[in-house]
């Protein structure tokens, strides 16, 4: 029997702000155990929360950015379960009134190669909601240890629509959203460091078949490349489950991306009843127009807007735009360049951002800020060769040296001497030499087999040892051949 | 809609993470029964088209900048502690 | 015969300070003295630092040689229920789960306190965590009313009012859920204060139920409650619920504020179950206001019968939620025999908590448990709107609604062990922390047995300058508050 997957995903995103969602003390990764605490974060008895703003701002911007309904008005309602990292033993959080609700987000997957583009889709999204996250359990041998340093950073949760049907989607959708929250600021979605986290629901049924089957819930998705094994795994074993006449359970798995196996969860002995509840501590947030639109204009173009927007204005290729966008920062300095370098030479700023430039910071393991190369200096040697000032075959050298020493290719083409200084007398010399040497060539060109100027070229190049300027000698060609 | 309310002390008990004695769960069945049974008359108020009320005055957006103030010292944070060990708090083993 | 200092009002010690006729320091040490005499016999302090106490004392006498006095509570030892923080005190809610338990911080009202100069003095009893109308149900000791000490004095705010009554504070703190601090005073003959919902912080109040709790003065006369709300109330931006109002300096403007008022009497306050001694002393306190031309007009508030139901509900659900954090993971008493996280919450929960405590968290699990949330806690917060409503609409009518307090005077310890018998007694307060609103709890005489009695005045959201005039146009001929218990 064809089985189809139908996969869900819930996603977590840290929220970049300096303070936690109800305390104000700061959000950060990598300090000392129980460094970022105070009596609210403890929750110490006595202690009440207060909403964080920024959180707010994020999570609608989030929403405007993905296209959801922002809910004019929303609360805060308790989840009560007890786990030892959940300071409370009850999670603020959104249950039937989430901020955000709708949406969806676009997606491309992978095309027919690597430089063709795939086809793209988009992932409808039940909804966006507020929470807080927990501390950190360390298992030692005999105990486990809390850290409460994250307990209270601010989270989105994102709820796609089950919706995918392969591995290739989910780590698509994944992969688009991460992007979206980069481009806005939202978080760094650094999934070593937990800011962004993924679990998915998983199920299989016939090919054809509406009806949902029975679902898994995989949780421990921590890197992009485990969620696309860890679904993959997990359809796999449901097929293997079904053809069997086995049944699947509705149950939670935790994914091992090491071993790339799956187990299931102890099923906690206690059922779960979260008793949600309105949060009697918090007042409701009233979402109205002018703040709505304040934060509309704090919005980023979206990748794959902007992707089309590079087609349009700059006419790049597929190739050069899948590198730039998903960095949104590359894509600045890429405007700022082709901006610079003027019409018509995009592309070929374009090509030495993702040729040269990333190989150079690769090269010294700089970021784009840490890089010497300014995007004016990109501008102006794409306008060196254009012009036939520099050879582009002598290019590479100087951009290797501008990044090594911040400098703009002119003054290093001056000091090395490698500016393309050919005398016209010489070159007509050359041309006419060529030309003259070569009478089969002549008749087609003459004949009208424009190609056929191509034959002259080599000898030219030949004569001036590669320092003749392509476009000169073209020109030159041209001129000559014209008169005779 | 008539059924007596029959509480599950056994359950309840176990979402509420208490142990109860035998004894107590007998007692706690009976009180609770007791007041379940008076908490029935809600059932004759007519509700409808009430919102519930769930803060005395309704204000919203009460906020703070995101500006974060002191840390609680780390000696603090662990002198109320049962265990600790690390700079963290130590409990029995957790067995997901 | 003037008073001992340990039974003077604020307003007359403030002066006493000022035209130093007495010190800070010796009035703090003739508090001590008189604490260390009546407290193995009252039992209404869970500890009390002298040293401290005295330290803040010489502060004061220090401040005011200086000129640099902080206002009229400066010098006065008040004494905190052992719900509310303090810093480097401890902080146990009469609750064995919080024994030893040493708050790192102060609640916003200890901050406020100490800024206006008064010292913060002792550790208050209270049935565990505020649930409880006898403060039988402290996991340390019972307290006893010291007008007769058979008898209990009332709760949760019990030894609150009970330390009061006995000289061993000149004002004391409590808090009210469902009349926490008012059923005690009027077990104890002083007047007790719950303010309007969100006047005063709970920041730093150990939680029962989050949106009935408040935190008000207990006090001798309502002058004294207006000087100690003055300086507690306010918006604070700790809490979320505190009401962003202006505060206005409540000594002067209740004074400023004139009658005759419309007084309101609720039909439904005074039916069945109403012991006749405290009906008889109620209905006198309204002829007086009638006396002074005040127009008395019968209310109706229909859904009184509904109160408790609805208290109950919506009280111990969010109860059941408050106290999910004391598990002994972080703080708090871990039980020593679990192998394993989960019994590390059964057993320390079931050995750290009261059986009220725990009567309620189950029940409360239960009313927000999966398939009953409708049936329960959204009904009774519906039923809550109506009771506001109720309210609302007869103060279309009436200026403020004068009911009695409780039932009854104060029993005997052991009295009542019926848990809803008990809780059908709060039937004439918990209606005022469901609709929000401010009430005073007034001393308004003595049964024949020599029992305090307590009117309760209920006034409009945020308007308690006129709730204490009018409670003072009683009070100033009715000082009942003066007759002290003998000891």
């Amino acid at each position: 029997m064809q089985y189809e997957a139908v996969i869900g995903l819930e996603v977590h995103v840290q929220i970049r702000t300096e303070s936690k969602i109800f305390a104000r003390v700061r959000t950060g990764y990598g300090f000392e155990p129980n460094t970022l605490t105070d009596p609210v974060v403890l929750a110490l008895p006595g202690v009440l929360p207060v909403m964080n703003k920024a959180a707010l701002d994020a999570v609608i911007k989030a929403g405007l950015m993905l296209g959801c309904r922002i809910a004019p008005v929303c609360k805060w309602d308790r989840k009560n379960y007890f786990y030892p990292d959940s300071p409370k033993n009850y999670q603020i959080s959104q249950y039937d009134q989430p901020i955000c609700s709708g949406g969806s987000v676009e997606i491309e997957l992978p095309g027919a190669a690597r430089n063709l583009m795939g086809e793209h889709r988009r992932i409808p999204l039940t909804r966006i909601h507020l929470e807080e996250d927990v501390g950190k359990l360390n298992h030692a041998a005999g105990d486990s240890l809390i850290d409460f340093n994250r307990a209270g950073t601010p989270l989105m949760e994102i709820v796609s629509e089950p919706a995918m049907h392969s591995p290739d989607e989910a780590f698509a959708y994944l992969t688009a959203l991460r992007t979206v929250m980069i481009y806005a600021g939202i978080s760094d979605c650094d999934m070593e460091k937990g800011q962004l986290r993924c679990d998915a629901n998983i199920s299989i049924r016939p090919k054809g078949e509406q009806k949902l089957g029975t679902k898994v819930e995989l949780k421990n998705l921590n890197s992009i490349s485990f969620v696309r094994d860890g679904i993959s795994h997990e359809i796999k074993r449901q097929i293997a489950l079904l053809s069997s006449g086995g049944k699947i359970s509705q149950e939670t798995r935790d994914y091992d991306g090491m071993t790339g196996t799956s187990q299931a969860l102890r099923s906690k002995e206690m059922a779960h009843d979260y008793r949600y509840f309105p949060d009697p501590d918090l007042m409701p947030v009233k979402v109205d127009d002018a703040w709505k639109d304040q934060l509309q204009a704090e919005c980023a173009e979206l990748p794959f807007e902007k992707q089309r927007r590079f087609f349009e204005q700059y006419r790049l290729p597929y190739t050069i735009t899948s590198v730039l966008i998903p960095d949104r920062g590359l894509c600045d300095y890429f405007e700022k360049a082709a901006g610079h370098a003027g019409e018509g030479r995009a592309q070929a700023v374009g090509n030495w951002i993702v040729n040269d430039l990333l190989r150079e910071m690769n090269v010294q393991k700089q970021s784009l800020a840490e890089s010497k190369v300014r995007p004016e200096h990109i501008a102006e040697l794409v306008k060196l060769i254009d012009e036939g000032t520099l050879l582009s075959n002598l290019a590479k050298d100087v951009f290797v040296e501008m990044a090594a020493t911040g400098m703009p290719p002119a003054p290093i083409i001056e000091a090395r001497g490698l500016k393309a200084t050919t005398s016209v007398d010489e070159l007509e010399r050359w041309c006419r030499e060529a030309i003259q040497s070569n009478a089969k060539s002549l008749a087609d060109f003459k004949a009208g087999k424009d190609s056929a100027i191509n034959a002259f070229k080599g000898p030219v190049m030949k004569a001036a040892k590669g320092k003749a300027n392509p476009k000169l000698v073209d020109e030159t060609l041209r001129r000559l051949l014209a008169q005779m | 809609m008539s059924s007596e309310p029959n509480i599950n002390i056994e359950h309840v008990a176990t979402l509420a993470r208490i142990a109860l004695t035998d004894d107590e769960k007998r007692v706690f069945a009976s009180q609770l029964g007791d007041v379940l049974a008076y908490i029935e008359k809600l059932k004759e108020v007519d509700v409808s088209g009430v919102e519930p009320m769930a803060h005395a005055f309704p204000v919203f957006n009460v906020w703070a900048d995101d500006v974060p103030g002191p840390a609680l010292p780390v000696e603090a944070v662990l002198r109320n502690a049962p265990a600790s060990r690390d700079n963290m708090i130590s409990v029995p083993k957790v067995v997901e | 015969m003037t008073p001992p200092h340990y039974f003077c009002t604020i307003a007359s010690l403030s002066d006493a300070l000022r035209v130093g006729k007495v010190s800070s320091l010796q009035l703090m040490r003739e508090v001590i003295a008189r604490t260390r005499e009546v407290e193995p016999r009252v039992g209404a302090f869970n500890s009390f630092d002298e040293e401290d106490a005295l330290a803040q004392a010489s502060a004061s006498d220090l401040r005011r040689a200086e000129g640099r006095t902080l206002g009229l509570l400066d010098g006065i030892p008040i004494g905190l229920k052992d719900v509310i923080a303090v810093e480097g005190q401890p902080l146990t809610a009469s609750s064995r789960m919080l024994a030893n338990f040493v708050s790192p911080y102060d609640a916003t009202v200890t901050r406020k306190l100490k800024a206006a100069g008064a010292i913060c003095w002792g550790r208050l009893n209270l049935d565990e965590f505020a649930m409880g109308s006898s403060t039988e149900n402290s996991a340390f000791k019972p307290t006893y009313n010291p007008y007769n000490l058979e008898c209990v004095p009332g709760g949760s705010s019990g030894g609150s009012a009970a330390a009061l009554a006995a000289g061993c504070a000149i004002a004391t703190l409590g808090s009210d859920t469902g009349g926490s601090i008012r059923q005690p005073a009027s077990f104890c003959n002083v007047v007790g204060l719950k303010p309007t919902y969100g006047l005063v912080s709970r920041y730093g109040l150990v939680a029962f139920a989050s949106s009935l709790d408040q935190i008000g003065p207990m006090t001798r006369t309502l002058e004294d409650a207006a000087i100690v709300l003055g300086a507690i109330a306010g918006h604070d931006r700790n809490d979320s619920t505190s009401y962003p109002a202006q505060v206005p300096d409540y000594r002067s403007a209740m004074t400023a504020i004139r009658g005759p008022w419309r007084i309101g009497i609720p039909r439904e306050y005074f039916g069945e179950g109403l012991d006749p001694e405290v009906e008889s002393a109620v209905q006198s306190a309204i002829a007086h206001y009638r006396k002074l031309g005040c127009e008395i007009r019968t209310v109706s508030l229909p859904h009184t019968q509904y109160g408790i139901a609805a208290y109950y509900i919506i009280a111990t659900a969010e109860c059941s939620s408050n106290l999910a954090r004391f598990d002994g993971v972080r703080y708090g008493h871990r039980s020593i025999e679990a192998k394993d996280v989960n019994e590390l919450y059964f057993k320390s929960r079931a050995e750290g908590f009261g059986q009220e405590v725990k009567r309620r968290i189950v029940l409360g699990t239960y009313v927000l448990s999966s398939g009953y949330y409708d049936a329960y806690y959204l009904r009774a917060q519906k039923v809550r709107a109506l009771i506001r409503n109720d309210f609302l609409a007869a103060y279309r009518d009436v200026d403020a609604i004068l009911t009695p307090v409780a039932p009854t005077p104060a029993f005997r310890h052991g009295a009542k062990k019926d848990p809803l018998e008990l809780y059908l007694s709060d039937i004439y307060t918990i209606g005022v922390n469901l609709a929000g609103l401010p009430a005073v709890s007034i001393p308004c005489g003595f049964t024949s047995a020599g029992l305090p009695m307590g009117m309760q005045l209920v006034g409009q959201p945020f308007r308690e300058a006129e709730l204490l005039a009018i409670g003072r146009a009683y009070e100033r001929e009715h000082p009942w508050a003066e007759r002290h218990p003998s000891l």
